[in-house]
């Protein structure tokens, strides 16, 4: 367990300067209406529940795995997390309350969650928690957070079926990520065939579903395989024998984890050069993150759809993934989850703003219509149910481990968790 | 599924398939050999084997990135050069842990379990603290990247090739360490009878040392090979690991021989229903017919006949 007044514990020696530019960023971010500290409306209005907020701190909680697995994806939200926060208290903090964090780890391990989550809500009675990355963890805090009325700031695409009062999904659901994507590449690129192949759990197989539904019913082509190994699985010669008889236009991937180092690298030892599209290969899986493991070299080609990527053109994004380097390194890369997560604490804090209140059900309340302007991947705006309106990209990678974006929707795509005819 | 297939392509896409078969058994040997020294002569079962294994990632990781960075030239070359400093990481962590954890255990073998599991995690979490919690990008040399195509549609994936030229080399090496020096004499003495290779003279807790290092130093190869294929992250040894266990105890854990014969019997299987079936149900079935066979035979394939 670890809190930290000023929000992090900054990596350069820089401190000063790192400030500076983050207050010019924040300056930059002052679309919202601005509370300043002459405005600071007393306790006892704003907070009507017991929650930990007192004349000039508020508390909230960060919940994410830090030891084990998971660790490897996590990682990056937790640091987006905490910039977010850091960036929020320079501005001057929510109704005038500077923010302190509790951070507690899920250690990769599903009851942990639930346990520290519990532990956030009814001995730290944060205002707020942001967390959890996999959708069995979230399963896992869904009932504490509804039980203990709580409010949990989720950031990772998943695979939807899913809408709580007590949950913002900062990330997009399936709908969002795929259906965008798989009309592009039918249009752009003449696909005709398509080889779905997933790791086995929820996610890549509800994911699968939803696209095979898109590609047959609605695009009017042909799957020529589905297949899914298990998590950890390590070697797929055998399938990319099956992909080069089958002979699909696209391989539609959704392989995660170690088991995603293995595929790209043995697909490209394979021959399967993906530069030639000859298959095409388009991925919901990988963010720049992984990259990072899987060696740009040995995915350079590949096509991910996402909301959100690192080379994005605009000025909010540029100011991001400056204070985000500031902040935890100059190598560091940021992926789809990470914006996602940044955006956690300034909806947050957009919503109390809104509701003039810490309260959870005012909160609850006053979410849905909430915009954000200033966010790195550009406007979005939370829906009735709690998931976020935004833009689905088509990325292409390149052997630097960045992807350039070659298409983006014109519109913001609407959040659909219970998709009908897709299920 | 063939029908819509000429017997050229048919052909080719066999003898690919046969080809992928013997790139798993090459895998699973090279997982298994140190352990099944490990575990089948010296009766410990060693769960940090897979932790390892990442020890020997992360040493090539480095060896990688201070080539690149120093002396490009020798680049080509560092692969290899990685793969000797994993050995001699992998088996010196491997001799340390012996002597403070290890030694203490020999007449508490289900200990030695908890113990060693103990370890991976300490070991996952030191690998975390210092090289991050994300996956690292090893950077091969240029030429073990790619295939040769050899005609269309078969194309001979290179690290495939390196992987396979690698487990003989260390099979070979196994073999004569064991059965034709000195060293693997002492070893096989004390295996098959403690109390009398002390008696006449074999230091027995030194052969113990060195045969935990050796297969800790095994284990340290394999991983440096396997960045080749797969991840090197702080846990990514626990993808190795059931796999690894499986084909030990199916071969018979005393038996050298018996872990060459199972490694290739269960990767043979596995290739080939992962050609037919789906991925997860391959897997399923290997693991049935391993615990059918078991049931049938559950000293493994092979057996060394030991006086304990």
């Amino acid at each position: 367990m670890q809190t930290d007044k000023n929000g992090a514990a900054p990596r350069s020696m820089q401190r000063r300067k790192l400030m500076i530019g983050a207050a010019a960023l924040a300056l930059g971010m002052a679309a919202m209406p601005r509370l300043g500290l002459a405005q600071t409306p007393p306790t006892s209005e704003v907070n009507t529940t017991g929650l930990a907020v007192t004349d000039d701190t508020v508390k909230v909680g960060i919940l994410h795995s830090i030891t084990g697995t998971m660790a490897i994806s996590e990682t990056g939200s937790v640091q987006a997390e905490k910039l977010a926060i850091k960036q929020i208290n320079d501005m001057g903090g929510v109704l005038g309350r500077k923010i302190e964090f509790t951070q507690e780890d899920g250690a990769s391990d599903w009851p942990t969650f639930a346990e520290k989550a519990k532990k956030l809500l009814v001995e730290d009675k944060v205002a707020a928690v942001f967390g959890c990355w996999t959708s069995a963890s979230r399963k896992a805090v869904l009932p504490v957070f509804e039980q203990y009325n709580g409010m949990l700031y989720y950031p990772t695409f998943y695979e939807g079926l899913e809408e709580s009062p007590n949950v913002i999904y900062t990330g997009q659901e399936a709908t969002q990520q795929i259906l965008a994507g798989l009309d592009w590449v039918a249009k752009e690129k003449g696909a005709k065939s398509f080889y779905l192949l997933g790791s086995d759990y929820i996610w890549p197989r509800t994911s699968n579903k939803i696209a095979r539904k898109h590609i047959e019913d609605h695009l009017g082509l042909k799957v020529v395989g589905e297949e899914y190994y298990p998590l950890g699985h390590t070697q797929f010669n055998s399938v990319i024998n099956k992909i080069k008889l089958r002979k699909p236009d696209v391989i539609y991937a959704i392989v995660v984890g170690g088991s995603n180092v293995a595929f790209y690298k043995q697909l490209k030892a394979a021959g399967i050069d993906m530069t030639k599209e000859k298959p095409l290969l388009m991925t919901i899986s990988v963010t720049e993150d992984e990259i990072r493991g899987i060696g740009g070299e040995n995915i350079e080609g590949a096509y991910a759809t996402m909301k959100y990527f690192q080379s994005l053109d605009n000025d909010n994004n540029k100011a991001f993934v400056k204070a985000f380097k500031d902040m935890w390194g100059q190598d560091i890369v940021i992926g789809d989850v990470t914006q996602a997560a940044y955006l956690g604490p300034w909806l947050w804090k957009a919503a109390v703003e809104k509701a003039g209140s810490f309260d959870i059900d005012k909160i609850k309340e006053a979410s849905p219509g909430i915009e954000l302007t200033t966010a790195p991947e550009g406007y979005v705006r939370i829906h009735e149910n709690h998931h976020l309106w935004s833009k689905t990209r088509v990325g292409h990678a390149k052997a630097d481990g960045q992807y350039e974006v070659v298409y983006e929707t014109k519109e913001l795509m609407e959040p659909d968790p219970f998709p009908e005819g897709y299920q | 599924m063939f029908a819509d297939y000429s017997w050229s392509e048919l052909g080719s896409i066999f003898a690919m398939q046969g080809f992928a078969g013997l790139v798993l058994f090459s895998v699973f040997v090279l997982m298994a050999l140190g352990l099944a020294i490990i575990f089948g002569q010296m009766g410990v079962i060693n769960m940090a084997h897979g932790e390892f294994m990442i020890l020997g990632a992360y040493v090539t990781y480095l060896c990688s990135n201070f080539f690149q960075s120093t002396a490009p030239a020798l680049m080509p070359i560092s692969f290899f050069i990685a793969m000797v400093l994993a050995f001699f990481a992998s088996g010196a962590l491997g001799m340390l842990v012996e002597m403070g954890l290890i030694r203490f255990l020999y007449k508490r073998p289900l200990d030695t379990l908890l113990a060693t599991w103990g370890l991976s995690l300490i070991l996952q979490q030191a690998y975390r603290t210092i090289f991050g919690a994300r996956e690292v990008g090893v950077t091969l040399p240029e030429w073990m990247m790619g295939s040769l195509p050899l005609t269309d549609i078969i194309e001979i994936p290179i690290n495939g090739l390196i992987v396979m030229a690698i487990t003989l080399a260390i099979t070979l090496a196994v073999y004569l360490i064991m059965f034709r020096s000195r060293f693997g004499a002492k070893v096989r003495a004390v295996v098959q009878n403690r109390q009398m290779a002390g008696a006449v003279g074999i230091d027995t807790e030194r052969v113990d040392r060195f045969t935990f290092g050796l297969g800790c130093g095994i284990a340290g190869v394999a991983g440096s090979a396997f960045t080749m294929i797969g991840s090197t992250g702080p846990s990514s040894g626990q993808l190795y690991i059931v796999d690894t266990f499986l084909v030990v105890v199916f071969g018979g854990a005393t038996s050298l021989i018996g872990t060459v014969a199972s490694a290739f019997t269960i990767s043979q299987a596995q290739s080939t229903m992962e050609f037919f079936l789906s991925g997860s149900m391959a897997k399923v079935l290997t693991l049935l017919t391993v615990v059918g066979i078991l049931m049938l035979r559950p000293q493994g394939l092979f057996v060394l006949k030991v006086r304990r």
